[in-house]
């Protein structure tokens, strides 16, 4: 399909990264250049926020993934989980497949943990909702 | 049939609901009953897996379940009463609920006070005229979400998302996460709906193009989905002759807006608003029927929780108020259980109504009925703008004097946005004069 997409954020080119930043509605176009030496110059931002915010992203960008586990004995199929706080970006998609391949029994509850220190990333995988089981 | 008697029936069980039983109780009211048509408490938030609930209400950041929670336990631990599975049928004049369940059939319950806390729902493929056929792997976005998170069933393998709001954005990482591609998500404005942080964190960070001013024109397969037809629009959101463009898919998903779920509300004789699609509520949150209270995305689409749960809390606090204040005029002179903090105060006398004009780019004003002289501190008035305004000013005019004049460096339509009209500054500038009009506008300068 013919490519149109009318937004280049999140693009990197040789040295310099393109963000969007997300601290308020403005959505400040970012950009940041990673210059000899590690230094990082941010221009775009309108506020210090957006500087925060776009050496994080640079340097560590990191998410808390949320998903969803196989459950046995539960009202539904699966519970809901996350990673008790941010994980590195880069470890998304490994994190999914290990949760693809877990499960769990009920009763299950809030901030039970499901996966202790996922993938190597030090953070506990935690269910997020209350699972009592079937009565 | 059988007959209940309550003082507050809440109806719908989720984040508007559960934060008015709990304000209803700590006001005094102990005589409360929750109506949930689901088999469990919470509402949508219980399919909301992703986090960013909670910045406003609790500090940190939660997922839709855990923000639930934390109602639902203070519901329990207040041992406010609720019915799960139990579906409200009609409500009638003298603020009767008519409701069924599996234990006690129908059965009807005559309220002191009512708060609607119903929700909204998905605006449908009906809604949006989009030709084609009507094969499987049209979803509305929220349907996709409760196959994927409470079924843990995936809907479709290759997806076009149609709608831009948060919803469809959260969609589109959820079914990529799961092994869906996501061929792009289309918007017909020139600017999407959804939050900044979710363009980035659901479409950016997985690549997944968002196609502004651009719409679904056409549906094709007759058993499944087998493609839809995009092109782009042009001021008047026309599809362009030219720029169709055939995206082969499997599923299409539906992120199109939300509709306050009124059906239930229009068996009393509410005062309806043409612009949010809920009644239209006083300061007091109280409608247009003596002992009718809304709150939450039934009375207008909000975008935080945390500003449902905000509303909703203060429309059941009022309710119990209303209950407490109907007592004392009943059984004059005798104490009674329900203690109100409102009408200790002396109710002034001379009490007149305005109503809130919303105008240069201004849709609507929730309150939409104000009360003066004001019984409060401060009320939260707020509002949604028409487009998107970059370095704009928010304007309150009371009896036609600009009383606040706040700048904004940016307004858009997806954000809800707050004005607080304060006591102190309206009593000092305007005394004893009548309060005859209040305007929010937004202004260049």
């Amino acid at each position: 399909m013919a490519e149109q997409q009318e937004r280049t954020t999140g693009t990197s080119r040789g040295n310099i990264r393109e963000l969007t930043c997300i601290g308020c509605p403005m959505g400040c176009p970012i950009t940041v250049t990673i210059e000899e030496g590690g230094m990082l110059s941010v221009t775009g931002n309108t506020c210090p926020v957006g500087d925060r915010y776009a050496r994080a992203e640079v340097t560590e960008p990191r998410r808390i993934v949320t998903g969803t586990v196989r459950v046995k004995g539960g009202r539904y199929p699966v519970v809901s989980v996350k990673t008790a706080s941010g994980i590195p970006k880069e470890k998304i998609l490994d994190i999914m497949k290990v949760l693809k391949q877990t499960q769990v029994s009920a009763p299950i509850h809030i901030g039970d943990v499901v996966v202790a220190d996922i993938c190597g990333t030090g953070v506990d995988i935690v269910c997020t909702c209350e699972e009592t089981g079937k009565e | 049939m059988n007959r209940l008697q309550k003082d507050i029936v809440i109806i719908g069980g989720g984040p508007a609901g559960l934060a008015a039983a709990v304000s209803a109780y700590d006001a005094g009211c102990r005589n409360i009953l929750i109506l949930e048509r689901d088999r469990e408490l919470g509402g949508i938030l219980n399919q909301c897996i992703h986090n960013g609930f909670g910045l406003h209400t609790f500090g940190e950041e939660l997922t839709g379940p855990e923000y639930a929670g934390r109602f639902i336990e203070r519901v329990k631990e207040r041992k406010i009463a609720y019915a799960l599975g139990t579906m409200v049928l009609d409500l009638k004049e003298g603020n009767i609920v008519c409701a069924m369940n599996r234990e006690q059939g129908v059965f009807e319950i005559e309220a002191g006070a009512i708060v609607l806390a119903m929700g909204c729902r998905e605006r449908a493929r009906g809604a949006l005229n989009i030709p084609g056929y009507r094969p499987a792997g049209i979803y509305s976005a929220g349907t996709a979400q409760y196959y994927v998170n409470r079924e843990g069933y995936l809907p479709g393998r290759e997806v076009v998302i149609l709608g831009s709001g948060d919803i469809g954005l959260i969609m589109a990482r959820r079914m990529t996460l799961e092994g869906a591609t996501v061929r792009c998500v289309a918007e017909i404005q020139p600017y999407s709906g959804g939050l900044k942080r979710n363009i980035v964190q659901c479409l950016d960070d997985y690549n997944i193009p968002l196609r502004l001013r651009t719409t679904v024109i056409d549906i094709i397969g007759r058993k499944r989905v087998e493609a839809v037809v995009l092109a782009r629009v042009d001021e008047n959101n026309k599809p362009i002759p030219g720029t169709e463009e055939t995206v082969p898919c499997d599923t299409l998903l539906l992120s199109c807006g939300l509709l306050p779920e009124n059906e239930l509300t229009k068996g009393l004789p509410v005062e309806m608003s043409s612009v949010t699609r809920g009644p239209v509520v006083d300061d007091h949150y109280a409608t247009s029927v003596p002992g009718v209270f809304a709150c939450g995305n039934v009375l207008h689409v909000h975008d935080l929780v945390d500003y449902v749960s905000r509303e909703a809390g203060l429309a059941g606090r009022y309710a119990a108020e209303y209950v407490a204040s109907r007592m004392h005029t009943s059984d004059a002179g005798q104490d009674t259980q329900v203690h109100s903090s409102a009408e200790s105060k002396d109710t002034p006398v001379h009490s007149s109504t305005v109503i809130c004009t919303a105008e240069h780019g201004v849709r609507y004003t929730v309150p939409e009925k104000l009360h003066f002289p004001m019984q409060e501190d401060v009320v939260d008035v707020k509002f949604r703008v028409d487009n998107i305004y970059r370095d704009h000013y928010v304007s309150v005019y009371v009896n036609g004097e600009r009383i606040q004049h706040i700048k904004k460096r940016i307004l858009s339509p997806g954000e809800m946005e707050t004005v607080k009209l304060l006591q102190k500054q309206i009593g000092q500038s305007f005394g004893g004069a009548d309060i005859v009009s209040v305007t929010v506008r937004l202004e260049e300068e």
